[in-house]
């Protein structure tokens, strides 16, 4: 089954729930991102921040409610291979490389290519692809890490590289989940500076709890609470909203 | 053109090792044959199958490090495939016997002669052929890794859960293939063989054949292997090893990667398997005891896994320590294996070539420390013309 979506609306979430042992971790939620945008959630631990990624993602199935993408595809019925291949790029919270590999392997292995296994074994590298990866490289400010193990490399330096692995994807949505968790303040900056770069030609979804690093974004905003939308609009907006007072940022 | 593509692809120490396997393959068997009796540089007649039976053991766990080292499968019944590869080529060598078996029936077999059977169950038909025998010598493992690998990974059984799934398929074929009416010769398993390819199968030519064979069969298997890590796949695979939900979130189907790994490594166990009846002049249910599957495991951890080349090394060396100790003190062999197992696990984690490279990390560094006393410039940048980094070939 297909649905016919606006023309500028690129997810839609209708109605999500998902109950874990009769916990709901998402109630009734609804969403929706447009095409090109960028859009930040936050909320409290627990709101069912990562959960909502992890039903977009194919991870997790809801109990009932729409998921569509982009001309109304229907994600509830794909695996996480086949969303992945539909354009849908995900960065976990806890920072996810190929840790025994190099910077430039992982994102060798993230660039948009044929994922077959004989396409894989019989992949020759190229220079637009090397290109590709350099390019990424500077944008990640990984450049000089190039050879150097994944393993290596900084928290936060993980996080970026695995923002990069999602680049190289050339997904049309990007789900960010908490970027910034556990970095030192100029990373932070260089991170939201980063992800501004990143969706000026990109559809990005990011989960963060920093608010500083959310004004930095200067994009609209969602306050999740319990699985489901508590207010939504400019981060002013939202943090004036006295619910969002009373159930989030006031404890 | 071609020739310098593959070179590029297979990277030096592939060819090198490549290299000395056939150099092994043409002057062994020289030697046991060419020179005479009681020349210091002969190889006796009785270690060319006893060598030959060792590297079929080496391709064994050459094909376990590609699922375990590189893929992160923790196969704990690679022996029955192994053992499948040896009763197909058994079931061919047993009716190379023809009419001159105890019965002398110049069909069946004596074992089903003996059970009053009249006529070839149909799963025999064809084995008269080498060329079938050895089609099926790939084919039967590789079928049976396939379904199994199917299953499993499809239900993304992984960890402890398949390696115990593992064992219980080699445990369940053990039983199946001790039962008479199975129609593979129960307990005794097959023997008696007499010809191979119209040769007796003893003779020290036939011998030092089998031998040549055994040592091309690992050659051809470590340059496909070696193909196979030093491309993207290789990459893709320890990408699903390390972090499987990673490489699915990229779009890569995890389970076709292990599923077509774990065939192929079937496919070439089986293979050994064939090569090594003949050598050993038996086949029995034995060989799918879990235990066996177990010793692949530790030769693969003794010698380095993940190295490709340390799987090798460690299945020559304890399988010749095996061949010594059983002689000369047969009872302290198991708890021996059992203590160098928990050695390695705990003090040699990447093997025996783990341990060599850092030897060689370590001279590496000395020598350079030293140069830069002396006031000479540091080695400049590792060149990036290697796609694989050292540091990753010696330790993934
Ligand atoms: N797989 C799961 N099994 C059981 N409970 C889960 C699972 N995933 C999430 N939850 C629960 O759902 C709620 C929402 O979690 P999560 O989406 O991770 O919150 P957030 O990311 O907003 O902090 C939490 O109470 C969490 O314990
Ligand atoms: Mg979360």
């Amino acid at each position: 089954m297909s649905k016919v979506l606006p023309e500028d609306c690129l997810l839609y979430l209708d109605g999500v729930t998902v109950s874990f042992d009769g916990f709901r971790a998402l109630n009734s939620l609804s969403l929706v991102l447009k095409r090109d945008e960028l859009q930040a959630i936050i909320g409290p631990n627990g709101a069912g921040k990562t959960t909502m990624m992890d039903i977009v993602t194919g991870k997790t199935r809801p109990d009932s409610g729409e998921v569509y993408f982009e001309g109304g595809i229907d994600l509830t019925r794909k695996s996480e291979t086949e969303i992945a291949n539909l354009g849908i790029g995900r960065k976990f919270q806890k920072p996810t490389v190929f840790e025994s590999q190099t910077v430039w392997d992982n994102l060798e292995l993230a660039l948009k290519n044929p994922r077959g296994v004989f396409a894989s074994w019989f992949y020759r590298s190229n220079p637009a692809d090397e290109a590709r990866i350099r390019e990424i490289l500077d944008l990640v400010r990984l450049g000089s890490r190039r050879n150097d193990l994944a393993a290596d490399l900084s928290h936060g330096q993980k996080q970026w590289l695995e923002i990069g692995m999602l680049l190289a994807q050339a997904p049309r949505l990007l789900l960010v989940d908490e970027p910034v968790a556990g970095m030192t303040d100029a990373e932070t900056i260089e991170t939201s500076r980063l992800l501004k770069e990143i969706a000026q030609d990109h559809s990005v979804l990011v989960v963060e709890h920093d608010m500083s690093f959310v004004r930095d974004l200067d994009c609209r905003v969602t306050c999740l609470a319990e699985g489901a939308v508590l207010a939504q609009g400019s981060l002013d907006h939202v943090s004036a909203d006295p619910l969002v007072i009373e159930r989030y940022l006031g404890r | 053109m071609i020739a310098a593509g593959l070179y590029h692809r297979l990277g030096s120490r592939a060819l090198w090792v490549a290299g000395i396997l056939l150099a092994v393959a043409v002057l062994a068997p020289l030697s046991n044959l060419a020179l005479p009796e009681g020349h210091a540089l002969r190889l006796p007649n009785h270690m060319m199958p006893l060598l030959g039976k060792y590297l079929t053991y080496a391709t064994l766990a050459l094909a376990l490090d590609l699922v375990w080292g590189y893929c992160g499968i923790l196969s704990l019944g690679h022996a029955a495939f192994f053992a499948l590869g040896g009763y197909a080529m058994g079931m061919h060598l047993m009716r190379q016997i023809g009419p001159y078996g105890v019965y002398a029936n110049p069909v069946l077999p004596d074992f089903m002669v003996f059970l009053g059977w009249k006529e070839l169950p149909w799963y025999w038909l064809g084995f008269d052929q080498f060329w079938f025998a050895a089609l099926m010598t790939m084919v039967v493992p590789g079928l049976l890794a396939f379904l199994f690998g199917w299953l499993a990974f499809k239900s993304r059984v992984t960890g402890v859960y398949l390696s115990i799934i593992t064992q219980a398929m080699t445990y369940a074929l053990m039983l199946a293939f001790f039962r008479n009416d199975m129609g593979f010769g129960g307990n005794n398993g097959l023997t008696g063989f007499r010809e191979i390819l119209g040769r007796p199968i003893a003779a020290p030519e036939t011998r030092a054949a089998l031998f040549s064979a055994s040592a091309i069969l690992l050659a051809l298997c470590f340059l496909l292997c070696s193909l196979i890590v030093r491309s993207k796949l290789g990459k893709l695979m320890i990408a699903v090893r390390d972090a499987e939900s990673r490489a699915r979130f990229l779009g890569y189907r995890a389970d076709h990667v292990k599923l077509f790994v774990f065939t192929l490594s079937a496919m070439m166990a089986g293979l050994a398997g064939a090569l090594h009846t003949p050598q050993v002049g038996i086949i029995n249910p034995g060989a799918f005891d879990p235990g066996a599957s177990i010793e692949v495991v530790i030769w693969a951890a003794v010698g380095g896994r993940g190295t490709l080349i340390g799987p090798i090394l460690g299945a020559g060396l304890v399988s010749a320590g095996k061949s010594w100790f059983t002689a000369s003190f047969p009872e302290i062999w198991l708890f021996l294996l059992g203590g160098l197992f928990v050695f390695v696990t705990l003090f040699m984690p990447k093997g025996i070539l783990g341990v060599l490279a850092s030897i060689r990390a370590g001279w590496a560094a000395r020598r350079a420390s030293a140069r830069k006393q002396a006031g000479v410039d540091p080695d400049p940048e590792p060149s990036a013309a290697d796609p694989i980094p050292a540091a990753q070939e010696a330790a993934p």
